[in-house]
């Protein structure tokens, strides 16, 4: 297990070099420097004042220049500052936005298992029921609807026509006033909508995917020897089964882990939300390469802990793979 | 590409509730008329977010918007966008036009309490012009060798040869010196927490949400009646209609279709005020004329009078615009309303193309000359979906005259560096904004087609470029206004573009707010005396 474990730590630093390298080379590869976004069809800007603003951000010293002195800094958890004009350190742009898409992503998140997984465990165990198929329509009518479309329309009909919640934003204006109580109940009626159709946009996959495990492993044999035993169809489908079922669900949850600080630009720009997604949108628009390198390297170091995290808890789940034979 | 799919299913969202549409929230109505009182606060909203306060270093419109209420600058554009004074109480022309003296108004205050001066002025022109601040607006302070203060309240500056858009350049905000000498301007503090000498004061900004202002009460011009300016950052233009609706923003700048289809409902009427005047820019179809296709100038002729403007204003922009015959804005001063274009006629474009030697059809309709059809690519950037349903349209008209048209749609910087910069064009349909000044040097003098230069698509007419050369080295006005009126004719006969339409801005503003009346330069110039009166006061 130990030695298991500092490979994988091992491997995690070439992984992440390669990363790094490739994000660093395709954003370079797009057409467009910050500069140029910046200052594109303006009559006002000579070729002087755009040589001079690429000196400002080195974009003037050859790539792998660049490259090398964006690792250097890294290396001492710099992330530099952004090209943007307000030439703010990246780390405060991500540090301002992530626990916003962070504590709504993990709600979302949370939602959606604890929905999900009854769904899936229900429509396994009621099979090609009439209930069953409601089930299935209804999540996938939630994964096909276009959010955008669903989210404008809820907007309308709550925010506009029946007035009870607020549009867009995070807080009504004047909620610095408001007392604890009122402020946190002001920002949960913000927040009702999107959660509310992030979850339903995500059910769908996780809820098949429950469904399929569950009927997998009610078809084993020792589903049929706990049932020829007498046991409750509760404690069967509960203690037995699901035990195992949850296991690939387990390796989902893992996945989710980058997803959690990512965001969602349509979502965040519909309803005002000023998430990573948009953050991230922006710095590729404008081609803020140290923001979008950041960004990318936070996601990155995620994801490969993600894998990690979930490789561990699975291996301390499955007995077979911690005892090394997987 | 989003705008589109987002207008488009703001429709089907208005068609899915039609139904219930009689059930418009209810509540009191403002009062249409009252005596001007003072606080209230006016929420607006922003598609994009201010990038830095100092203007100086900000390329984007969001954050001059915002630096326009705190900063001032020496001269301003008035009502008639005619230049008047604003930091400066007045100034002087030296008769050969060289040098420009301006006396400082007395009394001014920093927001932070320190008294305005000509350093103020100075420094900010230096760092202007410094090569180490990134800042895209050093080109017209670079024309001038001399700048001095001699005396706190004056400020000198003198150019080698007279350049008449000089003048407009001292528009620019000034800095305050005290807060900024000696620092990085990069890494100020005051690109986040401004110090100005404007109407309002700086006092929070949420990144990401909303940026507030306060009133200024020692504001040189008396101080604003609005008493706060919410600034909320709202990216996308259908939540930011429907929080106008529902209360929750007071001003916006709507859409076509918004501004003909969505605001029609008797609460809407009552609710807001709609206003409507040209806005200070124009859409084109440019020709590449280094393509020997459009080196012609009769097939130029020939494209302008097969194209239908009126058409396309009513197609694309619901009829929210006007026909543009020129690079200038109806009713300005410079604009030459004697002109005359080709207007649509197909006989006559046929006719054109004709004497160019384009007689003969192919098997598909389409002319043929030495045994090549006349087909090209017109381009256009992604995300204005203005631009491509004109060149639908444009694209189905010239089909009616045999030129085979093929569109093609590019995302914004690969449009900039893989097709305007390196020439690989045929056609393009771009918009420029119109300036106040009416220089037309960068875009259209035959100096200017460098790389990465704005007379993209290589006009060289000596006359242009001497009518441009004297047009900018005179202060007299009727001296300016001849050059530029024969430029437009020029033009006109020789249809360098395809001059197509100027839209029209569409603000509307929560109705409980007065005094606000739109002139040619729009409805923002006066904003400090708007009001909401006592009773109709929300916030």
């Amino acid at each position: 297990m130990t030695n298991y474990l500092i490979k994988r730590l091992l491997m995690m630093f070439p992984l992440f070099l390669g990363i790094t390298l490739i994000t660093f080379t395709v954003i370079h590869l797009a057409p467009g420097e910050p500069v140029e976004m910046q200052t594109a069809m303006s009559p006002k800007v000579s070729a002087a004042a755009r040589e001079r603003m690429r000196t400002f951000y080195g974009l003037d010293k050859p790539l792998h220049v660049q490259y090398l002195s964006w690792l250097k800094r890294l290396s001492v958890l710099d992330f530099g500052r952004s090209f943007a004009p307000d030439n703010r350190p990246v780390i405060d742009k991500i540090s301002e936005r992530i626990p916003i898409t962070l504590s709504l992503s993990i709600m979302a998140l949370i939602i959606e298992f604890c929905l999900a997984i009854p769904i899936g465990i229900f429509a396994a165990t009621h099979q090609d029921t009439a209930l069953d198929k409601g089930i299935t329509v209804f999540v996938f009518a939630g994964f096909a609807v276009p959010t955008f479309w669903l989210a404008l329309l809820l907007m309308y009909l709550f925010g506009v026509k029946l007035a009870w919640l607020p549009i867009s934003g995070l807080h009504s204006l004047g909620s610095e006033s408001f007392g604890a109580i009122r402020w946190f109940w002001d920002m949960l009626k913000h927040l009702l909508l999107p959660i509310i159709i992030a979850t339903f946009g995500s059910l769908a996959g996780l809820s098949r995917y429950m469904r399929s495990t569950m009927l997998e492993v009610i078809r084993q044999d020792y589903i049929t020897t706990a049932r020829a035993k007498g046991l409750t169809e509760r404690s069967v489908i509960f203690r037995h089964a699901l035990r195992n079922a949850l296991l690939p669900v387990i390796t989902l949850l893992g996945f989710s882990l980058p997803g959690l600080i990512g965001g969602s630009v349509i979502f965040e720009t519909i309803f005002a939300i000023p998430g990573m997604g948009q953050l991230f949108y922006m710095g590729v628009m404008s081609r803020d390469y140290p923001l979008v390198m950041g960004i990318l390297v936070i996601g990155a170091l995620l994801t490969l802990v993600g894998n990690l995290l979930a490789d561990i808890s699975y291996a301390f789940a499955d007995p077979r793979i911690r005892h090394g034979k997987g | 590409m989003r705008e589109r799919w987002l207008s488009g299913l703001i429709l089907l969202l208005f068609v899915a509730l039609a139904s219930c549409n009689k059930s418009e929230r209810s509540g009191p109505l403002p009062p249409k008329t009252g005596k001007p009182a003072y606080g209230d606060t006016m929420v607006t909203g922003s598609i994009g977010e201010p990038s830095t306060l100092i203007p100086t270093l900000a390329s984007d419109s969001a954050s001059h918007e915002v630096a326009g209420l705190i900063y001032n600058g020496l001269v301003r554009y008035d009502r008639n966008l005619q230049l008047e004074g604003d930091l400066a109480r007045s100034w002087d022309i030296s008769a050969d036009g060289l040098v420009m003296t301006f006396h400082l108004r007395r009394g001014v205050k920093w927001h932070d309490g320190r008294d305005f001066t000509s350093r103020d002025v100075l420094y900010s022109y230096r760092v202007t012009i410094d090569p180490k601040t990134p800042t895209a607006y050093a080109e017209s302070f670079k024309q001038v060798i001399k700048a001095e203060a001699p005396d706190p309240y004056t400020f000198r500056v003198t150019y080698a040869r007279p350049y008449a858009p000089a003048l407009e350049s001292w528009g620019m905000s000034i800095l305050p010196a005290h807060l900024l000498e000696g620092n990085d301007i990069t890494r100020s503090p005051l690109s986040r927490h401004p110090v100005g000498t404007g109407p309002y004061r700086f006092r929070e900004w949420v990144p990401g949400q909303k940026l507030t202002l306060e009133f200024n009460p020692d504001y040189y011009e008396g101080r604003p009646y609005i008493n706060r300016y919410v600034y909320r950052i709202i990216p996308d233009s259908s939540t930011m209609f429907m929080e106008l609706k529902a209360g929750g923003v007071d001003m916006m700048g709507l859409s076509p279709v918004q501004y003909q289809r969505e605001t029609g409902s008797t609460r809407f009427r009552e609710g807001f005020g709609k206003y409507r005047y040209p806005a200070s820019a124009y859409t084109y179809l440019g020709y590449n004329l280094k393509n020997p296709l459009f080196s012609d100038r009769r097939v130029r002729q020939a494209i302008t009078s097969a194209i239908n403007k009126d058409e396309i204003i009513h197609g694309v922009l619901l009829g929210m615009g006007q026909i543009a015959h020129g690079p200038y804005k109806p009713g300005t001063l410079a604009f030459n309303p004697g002109i005359k274009d080709f207007d649509y006629n197909p006989e006559r474009a046929k006719r054109l193309l004709a004497e160019a030697g384009w007689k003969e059809k192919n098997g598909a309709g389409i002319l043929v000359k030495d045994g090549k059809p006349f087909q090209f690519v017109i381009i256009t950037n992604q995300g204005n979906a203005e631009r491509a349903k004109t060149l639908q349209i444009i694209q189905q008209r010239l089909k009616d005259v045999g030129i085979e048209v093929k569109p093609r749609i590019i995302e914004w910087a690969a449009f900039l560096s893989q097709y305007i910069d390196k020439r690989n064009f045929d056609a393009v349909i771009m918009g420029w904004t119109i300036g106040q000044d009416p220089d037309l040097y960068d875009v259209w003098h035959s100096s200017k087609t460098g790389p990465k230069e704005l007379n993209f698509i290589g006009y060289s007419n000596p006359e242009v470029d001497r009518l441009l050369e004297e047009g900018r080295s005179t202060f007299d006005w009727r001296k300016r206004r001849r050059s530029y009126f024969r430029i437009q004719e020029i033009f006109a006969e020789d249809q360098p573009y395809t001059f197509l339409y100027v839209p029209d801005a569409l603000p509307v503003v929560n109705s409980r707010f007065q005094g606000i009346e739109p002139a040619p330069a729009g409805i923002r110039y006066n904003f400090i005396r708007w009001y909401a009166p006592k009773e109709a006061q929300i916030y």
